[in-house]
């Protein structure tokens, strides 16, 4: 089938699709995002085609068979889905794909081995939603994620996906954006700028050309939902843009992807192809007079091009430095002309708001952050991957409920937020309600939404020296603050984690970050104290634990700390030794084993290896 | 010596606009594993864009390379869950396995050892990438045997 021509023609076709679609076709969906495809999920995949041949079972007659995006439960990939039980199994091995077939597929029976099972109580769970990671989110912005597969526009449009576009071709451009500025959207990439606002602002300039660009560059270490989102469901990005590119009478729109997501730029060009082929995006979409086309740009690998002018400027093929914003780039943007920038999650929600409208998504979340909000649940949690919540959700309960509690049952001492614009928010906080404001007053920021648990055995210094570290590497020279105070701090800060810290130190990491914050040129720079800020902010201890002391409480910095081995835990099984690359190790088989602690360079390789616990640190 | 053919191939898959520059440059990267000098003078001329202005742009972005890099790319992810989950660990092994500091190229021109500031598969941290394969969970005792596949 060719373009379709008409709004009524979508809502025919959705039909067709539906008829040929059997609700109770028993269906296994395969997890093929980055993470569960690093665990092998193409081999289940093949495992399952196999057995499908083998036995003569006939697809989509028999059984149906689907890849998808990003289930969010990554650490426990490959996941397989069934439907229609809506079970739910984790770690699947292609030796399991037989069972799978004999008992759940054919019998209806479920494989208790492969279910989720409670960590403390043992319990096991087969239902997908009722599994604590997935039972309290609410799914906007990931929506179809995990059940479609993102190269067939024929499931995103089953699913109802492009009757947001639909709706808005009968609407006025005002209509559009009072209708985004009353759902209270705000930007999830990170300033969280109303989204509605932006639009208005852009449209009221006047011009012949305007550009809507999505911003793709996700580069917040700890934060992968804009990927997950690109990979698993490219066409509600996709049609977002469509609806802002209507709403503010733009033509030509970019989505700027990093270039380290090669399988997200397959999936959006293999989306934006058939959207084009479908006649949702090019010359008269669905009909109307509007014409509308996207091109992928992508990214360099630069942290900086996330920042709007700095992206601006690379997507134009220069080099992606920022300018000072006293001209918005809503005004003058791309090529100078007026532009709206939006984040991959942002333009994935427009389409649900249009659809579901204003009032139920304003329903959702706290009074200045409306709706939901992914978020990136990762570092020391037990359960770790994407989760979708009403904003507004505290951070106890996101990471005790949800994440299923820290690590090895050691202690939580803290969540860092925000990536390295963000900070880090102690325990004895985390009944804060995470959204836009409680955040910053805390001292952090929202930014993408990557949440990274910490430990005890996270040192809060080393966290702030990596930071920076990573902002050292990532500023882009421009401006003074940034180049060189950012670089000033950084060697404070390795001063102190090699036990040179001097007493002054806190003080000339203060100054100048009131410096950075008030003299750099963007966004990268003036947010770039609040790690340093937060952590001496929450755990001054930990700092002049360092400087008075040398000593690294949570074990971390090498400098100060010693390896040795425990003599009542260590068993004489000589593997250590074996690993040691100094061979610094002596014991005799059965003999407690001994660190030459002269000759250790402190690997961590014998603690990695050991079975039995016995290599201390402190 | 770098082919002028395979060097225009790669740039006829593109618009003559500027808009292009960073996605040939990419691939330019991908072919040969590094951006030539002829490269970038051959866009150059086809661009009408000053030799000086490619070069920027070949310095600035982390992806391009003006160095011949390794038939093989490890990529220590060095993201924040990774960091936390002992990424070090795992390349200062790399350092000491294959003697060459991070961001450089073994002698056989076989591995270029790389940190990356996040490679988004952060639930599996500490991640290491070796050109398209991703190994999660590595470990510092066990990740110079997952080198042995790639000669």
């Amino acid at each position: 089938m060719g373009a379709i021509a008409s709004i009524e023609q979508l809502g025919k076709y959705r039909e067709q699709i539906k008829a040929n679609v059997k609700e109770d076709l028993p269906t296994v969906l395969i997890c093929f995002g980055t993470g569960c495809q690093a665990n092998g999920a193409r081999n289940v995949a093949e495992a399952f085609t196999k057995i499908i041949k083998d036995q003569g079972l006939n697809l989509d007659v028999n059984i149906g068979l689907k890849t998808t995006g990003c289930h969010g439960y990554c650490e426990n990939g490959p996941l397989v889905a069934l439907r229609p039980q809506g079970i739910l199994y984790l770690k699947v091995k292609p030796d399991d794909v037989s069972e799978i077939v004999e008992k759940t597929i054919k019998a209806g029976e479920v494989v208790d081995r492969l279910i989720y099972k409670d960590k403390q109580t043992e319990k096991t769970i087969a239902k997908y939603r009722e599994i604590p990671f997935y039972k309290h989110q609410q799914r906007i912005a990931l929506r179809n994620i995990g059940n479609i597969d993102p190269t067939n526009i024929d499931d995103y449009i089953l699913q109802g996906g492009y009757a947001g576009l639909a709706k808005v071709l009968k609407m006025e451009p005002d209509a559009i954006i009072s209708e985004v500025e009353k759902s209270g959207l705000r930007g999830r990439g990170g300033g969280g700028f109303p989204t509605g606002v932006k639009w208005r602002s852009c449209k009221a300039v006047p011009s012949d050309t305007r550009y809507v660009i999505c911003n793709g560059d996700e580069g917040d270490p700890g934060a992968f939902m804009d990927r997950s989102i690109m990979e698993g469901d490219p066409h509600a990005v996709i049609e977002g843009m469509i609806i802002g590119a209507i709403a503010v009478g733009a033509h030509q729109g970019y989505i700027y992807v990093r270039d380290e997501y090669p399988l997200a730029v397959k999936n959006l060009a293999i989306a934006i192809k058939s959207a084009r082929e479908k006649g949702f995006l090019g010359k008269n979409i669905l009909g109307s007079s509007f014409a509308f086309d996207i091109k992928i740009s992508r990214g360099g690998g630069a942290f900086v091009c996330g920042e709007s002018s700095a992206l601006m400027r690379s997507v134009e093929g220069k080099v992606g430095e920022p300018r000072a914003k006293y001209i918005r780039s809503v005004e003058k943007g791309l090529y100078d002309e007026p532009t709206v920038l939006n984040n991959v999650e942002t333009w994935a929600n427009v389409p649900e708001i249009i659809v579901k409208g204003a009032d139920w998504y304003a329903s959702l979340g706290t009074k200045g952050s409306k709706g939901t909000k992914v978020f990136s649940l990762v570092g020391k949690v037990n359960n770790t991957g994407l989760v979708e919540v009403p904003m507004g959700i505290s951070i106890r309960k996101l990471v005790e409920e949800i994440g299923g509690g820290v690590l090895s049952g050691k202690r939580f001492k803290a969540v860092q937020t925000g990536g390295p614009s963000g900070g880090c928010i102690p325990e004895r906080l985390s009944d804060l309600p995470i959204d836009f404001d409680s955040l910053t007053d805390a001292g952090s920021m929202m930014g993408s939404g990557g949440i990274i648990v910490m430990d005890e055995e996270t040192c809060m210094v080393d966290v702030a020296k990596y930071f920076i570290g990573f902002l050292v590497g990532e500023s882009c020279g421009k401006c003074t603050p940034c180049r060189d105070g950012l670089r000033r701090m950084l060697d404070v800060l390795i001063e102190i984690t090699e036990g040179r810290g001097k007493e002054t130190d806190v003080a000339v990491l203060e100054e100048l970050c009131d410096v950075l914050t008030w003299g750099a040129l963007c966004g990268l720079g003036t947010s770039a104290a609040n790690p340093v800020l937060s952590t001496i902010k929450y755990f001054r201890e930990e700092y002049d634990a360092h400087i008075n002391d040398k000593q690294c409480p949570a074990g971390v910095c090498k400098a100060l700390i010693t390896y040795s081995i425990d003599a009542e835990a260590c068993t004489g099984c000589t593997l250590c030794a074996k690993k040691c690359p100094q061979k610094c190790i002596t014991g005799e088989r059965k003999k407690t084993h001994v660190i030459d602690t002269e000759q250790c360079i402190k690997c961590g390789v014998c603690k990695d290896v050991c079975n039995f616990n016995a290599v201390r640190v402190a | 010596m770098i082919e002028v053919k395979k060097v225009d191939a790669i740039i006829n898959r593109y618009e003559k606009s500027e808009e292009s520059l960073l996605a040939i440059l990419q691939d330019f990267q991908r072919e040969f594993h590094y951006v030539p000098e002829e490269g970038m003078q051959r866009l150059s001329e086809v661009m009408n864009v000053s030799e000086s202005k490619i070069y920027a742009m070949g310095t600035f972005y982390k992806t391009l390379s003006l160095t011949p890099r390794g038939k093989h790319t490890i990529k220590v992810c060095t993201g924040t869950a990774c960091h936390l989950k002992g990424a070090n660990q795992i390349l200062e092994t790399l350092e000491r396995g294959l003697k060459i500091r991070r961001n450089s190229t073994t002698k056989d021109l076989n591995f270029t050892l790389e940190c990356v500031n996040c490679v988004g598969a952060c639930a599996m941290a500490p991640v290491t990438v070796v050109d398209e394969d991703y190994y999660g969970q590595t470990r510092a005792s066990k990740v110079m045997d997952v080198l042995k596949k790639y000669k």
